[in-house]
């Protein structure tokens, strides 16, 4: 092409690894080790069925409440069960009702807060006055309130986590979105004649998303204490399903003659929630670019 | 010849305050003009540049052209086709026609597209079927870019390549008119030579007409061949640019052309043209706009507002006392005293 | 403080830093020297990536943590190697003897704190009264051109226009009486005729402050109306300096010749076709063997392949790194 000098136009770039994040958040000790504390809780309940060595709501009267041994690794519980295949299968539970409550919260928050950053003033009035007023709310006040009504079970939890979580999720993504959507590539697009949807979706949600993928990490913890602090007072799962909070709650009973139960629901609590901070805030870290260290 | 795009008497207004705000404060009139009854028309294979200060309204008419903001009186017609008051979804046929390059080149992309996906936007949002990565790859070559920066993302691209992109992308849908809002914003002088050069083969080659909007007067003498310069939303003069540039009419012309510093030292100027600083929008002076800066104003100038009227062949000011022979850039009449 | 100085405020001798990072180590500045005379104004030009904000930053010592300063490289001001000030020498000359006045007025200035009790802050290690101190601000204000200055005084910066802050970030770098003014890019934020009002009142000041300054700009105009000396880098090199006449018009270095060739606002006769300088600058983590401008240098002959040039003199205080000084 005569005429055209291309100046810096000649030179490609080096491509980016699309996994360069996966790669820091790897060197950063305290992200790997989250990273490592959430693997063994995910494993441990996605292969409950395959790990458990007993059933987890075999009775066995005769062994009831016995100490750690090589047949019970962390011993049973007031009936006999063994309480290994209890906590693994408790995992399942909490983690259940942690990735469909904060997914389901993440979803809800990041439509409700584009549509009320994107949309008219008036829709962003109404909807910042129903999240504000369920915000208001105390969560386990409004979680007992709820329970009286319709009753304890696993959906009454998933439920309240949803309605009481989405509202935080909803203003971050409101906010990024009031931030983004006055930028030149959103003006950019408009020009060529996107419609609302488009932008929405195709262009807003990719650069709104990293900040609520970090709230959910740190969420899910959260979550999953809550469901446990609910079973624990009995207002949650019902038996013979098993939660940590009700292994924990069995366990409290007989908390002078066999700690080893109350210590057995205890940890995988701590495990999950310090795996999910640490996690949390490492990903924080490596995604958030204006957290960047100079490299 | 024919006008491509014509505007008359475009006005556009922003609201400052809510309407219930303004009720309660008492504001009568919570508006403020950013274009205030522009006309002007752009030929087939024309440059015309839109040139003034921020807060001039210089980016504001032009959005108004490609409907991002709303013309509130006057007519825009594209090829005889009323643009004012049309539906968003009825203005998407006119933005296959007028496409529209942002300030600055990297931020107007998307920042987690790869530049393929940015160039075959346009088909995507006009359901456009055709080889995509043929067509992004044909568009990368007009604008003389490697095929290797089709997966690259914005950030990695420098000033220089994101602008060549947005050229792309401009082009991508055939447009007759492209507006380019400040395409050397932010470049290096030598890059800066390469764009224009560029925006100029492909104005010859595919006949387009751009609508140049910059405060850049050394660039827009170059590129183009009328201009208008804009203050406080109004057109001040309007004309060839060759005419402008050698014999101002307006004295904010002349203060603008006076401000540009010459880079040769043996041209330092010891004096300033123009004191004083652009008023606010909100607070607009009474009779004519410029004369709290004018250094030629006179009292009448600060009773009557002047028209914008013609002052000699192609030539529109908006002043009481233009320069007639400006030349020597000082007026006649009374402010010779 | 010593004086032995001499007439040089700054003198910076074999400047070179290096950036360790992931990809490799960008040398951002090789064997830079250039000075600042007194009551001089030095100008910096050069397109992005060239280490003018490198340069700046290793005068005032602020360069980040990865970076590498060579062993052989001193950054005198007024004598003292900045390079080897320790923590509380270094203090006392960023804030007393060298000021700086940034780009963007916009964020410069604290939001929320009044321009007067930001100019008086900048006075805290005098010994001077609070009114004291802000009759002083005041007529700091009221030298910048600030109409009715002792009232704004307790205005804050969002009361001003864009204009008006520089002008208020001028009076703040001259609070101090300092030594050296590092001025970056100040009117780059501005439109046309404010940049032309504090041009013009940078050049006011200096006749009424005895001050010396680095003037750091990629706008050619500017350096030529408000410079004495000009110092022209390139991919981390000084390639030219020397008197604003001799640069501006006696250019040696075909890069500052391209460069000048290439302002829209030198070219006399309106034209489609720009000039451009062709290619792009080097990687700098993969320095060409021979000159650095080589590649994209149209002069280019045999020795410039072969090994980097020196500085050549043209006269006393004209060089210009290129074989073709060297030959001519």
């Amino acid at each position: 092409m005569a005429g055209v000098t291309a100046s810096d136009a000649g030179t490609p770039i080096r491509r980016e690894s699309r996994l360069s994040w996966l790669w820091q958040l790897l060197g950063d000790p305290l992200g790997a080790f989250g990273l490592f504390l959430v693997l063994v809780v995910v494993v441990s309940a996605a292969f409950a069925d395959v790990l458990a060595p007993y059933d987890y709501k075999a009775l066995d009267v005769k062994a009831r409440l016995g100490a750690p041994s090589w047949d019970h690794l962390l011993g049973t519980d007031n009936l006999g069960r063994d309480t290994f295949s209890r906590i693994l299968h408790g995992g399942q539970i909490a983690l259940y009702v942690a990735l469909v409550s904060i997914g389901a919260s993440l979803m809800l928050g990041l439509i409700l807060g584009m549509l009320a950053g994107y949309g008219p003033r008036w829709l962003d009035n109404f909807l910042m006055w129903i999240f504000d007023s369920v915000r208001s709310f105390p969560v386990i006040m409004f979680a007992l309130a709820v329970i009286t009504v319709v009753g304890p079970s696993l959906e009454t939890i998933i439920f309240v986590v949803i309605a009481t979580t989405t509202p935080g999720y909803a203003r971050i993504a409101r906010a990024s979105t009031l931030a983004t959507k006055n930028t030149e590539f959103i003006l950019a697009e408009r020009s060529l004649g996107a419609g609302v949807w488009r932008i929405m979706f195709s262009h807003l949600v990719p650069n709104i998303v990293q900040p609520l993928l970090i709230l959910c990490s740190m969420d899910i913890p959260v979550v999953i204490t809550i469901e446990a602090g609910l079973s624990f007072l009995g207002l949650g799962v019902k038996p013979p399903t098993p939660s940590w909070g009700s292994i924990l709650n069995d366990g409290f009973g007989f908390i002078r003659n066999t700690p080893w139960l109350v210590v057995a629901g205890g940890i995988p609590l701590i495990v999950t929630t310090l795996g999910f901070t640490f996690l949390g805030e490492a990903l924080r870290d490596v995604l958030d670019p204006k957290l960047k260290k100079d490299r | 010849m024919p006008e491509l795009l014509k505007a008359d008497g475009v006005r556009v207004r922003f609201r400052t305050s809510g309407l219930v705000n303004a009720l309660l404060k008492g504001i009568a009139d919570p508006y403020i003009d950013a274009v205030m009854r522009v006309s002007f028309g752009l030929r087939q294979g024309e440059t015309f540049g839109l040139v003034g200060e921020s807060g001039s309204g210089k980016t504001t008419l032009g959005r108004a052209i490609i409907g991002l903001a709303r013309a509130q009186e006057g007519s825009i017609a594209f090829e005889g086709q009323e643009l004012v008051g049309l539906k968003d979804a009825q203005y998407r046929g006119v933005r296959r026609n007028i496409a529209m390059m942002f300030q600055d080149p990297i931020a107007s992309l998307s920042p987690r597209k790869t530049v393929r996906n940015a160039i075959a936007e346009p088909f995507r949002i006009h359901g456009i079927a055709k080889d995509l990565g043929e067509e992004a790859r044909r568009l990368l070559r007009l604008v003389g870019l490697h095929e290797g920066f089709l997966g690259a993302y914005p950030h990695q691209l420098s000033g220089g390549q994101a602008r060549r992109v947005g050229v792309a992308r401009a082009l991508a849908l055939e447009p007759r008119v492209i507006i380019a809002d400040e395409p050397t914003a932010g470049l290096d002088v030598s890059v800066q030579g390469e764009i224009l050069n560029l925006m100029n083969r492909l104005q010859r080659e595919l006949g387009l007409s751009y609508l140049i909007i910059t405060h850049n007067l050394p660039v827009v003498r170059h590129v183009s061949d009328r201009l208008a310069i804009m203050y406080l939303g109004r057109f001040v003069e309007t004309g060839a640019t060759k005419d402008i540039f050698a014999k101002p009419a307006h004295p904010y012309t002349l203060g603008l052309l006076a401000a540009v510093p010459e880079p040769d030292p043996d041209k330092r100027r010891d004096k300033l043209e123009l004191e004083g600083e652009i008023p606010s929008l909100m607070n607009r002076p009474r009779g004519c706009e410029f004369h709290t800066r004018c250094p030629f104003a006179q009292a009448k100038c600060r009773e009557t507002a002047p028209e914008h009227r013609k002052v000699a062949e192609g030539r529109w000011a908006s002043c009481h006392y233009p320069f007639p022979d400006p030349a020597d850039a000082r007026p006649v009449g009374p402010a010779a005293a | 403080m010593n004086a032995n100085g001499g007439d040089r405020v700054l003198e910076v001798r074999d400047l070179s830093v290096s950036f360790r990072t992931g990809r490799g180590v960008v040398r951002a500045l090789r064997h830079v020297d250039m000075a600042v005379p007194r009551n001089k104004i030095v100008g910096i030009v050069g397109e992005s990536g060239c280490g003018k904000s490198t340069l700046i930053n290793s005068v005032l010592r602020l360069l980040a943590a990865n970076a590498v300063v060579g062993d052989s490289s001193t950054v005198l001001f007024r004598g003292d190697d900045v390079l080897r000030m320790n923590d509380r020498q270094l203090r006392a000359m960023r804030g007393q003897k060298i000021s700086m006045v940034f780009q963007d007025p916009m964020t410069a200035l604290n939001p929320v704190i009044s321009i007067g009790t930001q100019m008086a802050d900048i006075l805290y290690r005098l010994d001077m009264t609070a009114a004291g101190k802000r009759e002083r601000a005041a007529d700091m204000l009221a030298q910048v051109g600030i109409p009715d200055p002792m009232r704004r005084l307790d205005d804050y910066p969002h009361q001003f226009s864009g204009g008006m802050r520089q002008r208020i970030c001028i009076a703040m770098a001259l609070m101090m009486n300092p030594a050296l003014l590092i001025a970056d890019e100040p009117t780059t934020a501005l439109d046309v005729t404010l940049e032309a009002q504090i041009i013009h009142l940078m050049k006011d000041l200096r006749a009424r402050f005895e001050c010396s300054m680095l003037f750091v700009s990629h706008n050619l105009g500017l350096i030529a109306e408000l410079c004495d000396e000009v110092v022209v880098m390139y991919a981390g090199e000084v390639v030219e300096q020397g008197e604003v006449h001799d640069l501006f018009h006696r250019a040696k270095h075909p890069y500052t010749q391209m460069l000048l060739e290439c302002d829209p606002a030198r070219i006399e006769k309106a034209s489609r076709a720009l000039p451009t300088i062709q290619g792009s600058v080097p990687d700098l983590i993969d320095l060409p063997r021979g000159c650095i401008f080589g590649p994209r240098c149209p002069k280019r002959y045999e020795p410039c392949d072969a090994s980097p040039p020196g500085t050549y003199g043209v006269n006393a205080i004209h060089s210009a790194r290129c074989f073709q000084v060297r030959d001519a």
